[in-house]
């Protein structure tokens, strides 16, 4: 089966019917709603304070609606008029921007307390005509978010790579951006749990610059995460699917990835060990 | 919706337009109030991320002018909740619904229908 992405443009794709039917399927309902706690869970906010957060691709609102239910205030930007009207028709709390986010963003500097990102990033990777590139696209996008967010700050998206080369594009080009960070990789070995989050910060001033390891951890023992844990638990009695006795132990693939990258620059491909569903098992989220 | 807490941290993005591009100007407007639930420790907060003056200004070029001037200076009245009632009130209970920004500096207007503002950009005018 072909990728969304790989079918039209997101415009295109998701129009008038798509955008209905996407919303209302319970079961893309309870993954987006999931992979969007996990998200504000590795963004790390902190504090129970409410934040002004960006919501990159928010599509009909479902992880947006995540945020309202901590009371966060958000801005919400999709490229899809359909999928807009159909948050519109849901009375989402969040404002709306008709926008390209490869063509970048006009927000002031420090405007955000952070951003999330799910499932839309994958969208990118497609060149969406001969005038650009996705590298082009990605690195403008990246350029204008690093602007527009607090010092520090996180931004994560949950996304769908087809290959580790295009995971390479993203981070090189987060980089240059200016930003630091990493990829996390929840159950690595799981087909179907397995997901990707590729964690971006902001003027962390512990990012480990090129090969040593170091800096900070992701601060698991956050208030956000014993009310995920909450909020997971009920969704997971909730869905009938779900079956019981599933352990959360997530297992992190970490900025591995860019010293491996590194690696390979310098010593050639060959010698490195390629990136396989093992990379990263049982180590901390470090950046 | 637009809010104008939003619109507060909006400046133009077309290419090379670096001078008069914040804030977009509104026109030809329709306004929708709908009543928030005020959290005023959030709108505290924020206010240092305000630009005052363009705040002040594009509030009543659409008819809202509850709001002083000069941002008030001793910090009693800033943290008031009189006054942050004020602030939330503008900041986040007007939306508007129909009409245009429009930059003062390259002229580009975005369009904003269902409370939505249009800010794709034609090929030409999207930067590097
Ligand atoms: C799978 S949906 C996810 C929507 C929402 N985040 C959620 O969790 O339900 C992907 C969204 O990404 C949007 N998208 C894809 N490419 C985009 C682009 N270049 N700019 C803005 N949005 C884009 C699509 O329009 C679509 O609404
Ligand atoms: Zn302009």
């Amino acid at each position: 089966m072909s990728r969304p992405e790989e079918i039209a443009p997101p415009e295109i794709f998701y129009g008038d019917i798509e955008a209905k039917k996407y919303t209302a399927n319970t079961r893309i309902q309870n993954i987006q709603s999931e992979m969007t706690d996990r998200a504000l869970e590795l963004l790390a906010l902190g504090d129970d304070e409410a934040k002004f957060l960006l919501d990159i691709g928010c599509g009909s609102g479902l992880s947006g609606e995540i945020l309202d239910e901590d009371g966060h205030y958000w801005v919400g930007v999709d490229v899809s008029p359909s999928m807009l009207e159909v948050a519109v028709e849901r009375e989402v709390e969040g404002d709306l921007f008709l926008q390209d986010i490869g063509q970048g963003f006009g927000f002031r500097p420090g405007t955000f307390d952070g951003a999330i990102s799910i499932s839309v990033l994958q969208w990118l990777l497609n060149a969406d005509s001969a005038a650009h590139s996705p590298a082009q696209r990605i690195t403008r996008f990246f350029t204008t978010l690093h602007g527009c967010l607090r010092n520090p700050s996180r931004a994560v998206f949950q996304f769908y790579p087809s290959s580790d080369d295009q995971v390479h594009m993203l981070t090189t080009c987060a980089q240059r951006a200016g930003f630091g960070g990493g990829v996390v990789v929840d159950y690595p070995n799981s087909t179907k749990k397995r997901k990707m989050y590729l964690c971006l910060m902001v003027g962390h001033q512990e990012v480990p610059s090129g090969l040593t390891e170091g800096g900070m951890e992701v601060d698991d023992g956050s208030s956000s995460k014993v009310k995920n844990e909450k909020r997971r638990k009920a969704r997971a009695m909730a869905s009938k699917k779900m079956k019981g006795k599933k352990a959360l132990g997530s297992v992190d693939k970490d900025w591995i990835l860019k010293k491996k990258e590194l690696y390979r620059q310098r010593k050639g491909v060959e010698q490195v060990p390629r990136d396989s569903k093992f990379t990263g098992r049982k180590r901390k989220t470090r950046f | 919706m637009v809010r104008l807490i939003t619109h507060n941290m909006l400046t133009c993005h077309v290419k090379n337009c670096t001078k008069d591009n914040f804030p977009l100007v509104f026109e030809n407007v329709e306004l929708e109030v709908r009543p928030a639930e005020a959290n005023l420790d959030f709108i505290k907060r924020f206010i240092p991320k305000l630009e005052w003056d363009a705040l002040v200004q594009t509030a009543r070029s659409i008819g809202e002018d509850s709001l002083p001037e000069q941002m008030p200076e001793d910090k009693a009245t800033l943290e008031s909740e009189e006054f942050l009632q004020k602030l939330h009130h503008v900041l986040m209970e007007i939306h508007v619904e129909e009409g245009q920004m429009k930059c003062r500096g390259c002229g580009h207007i975005y369009p904003i229908s269902t409370g939505i503002p249009n800010m794709l950009l034609a090929e030409h005018e999207v930067g590097r």
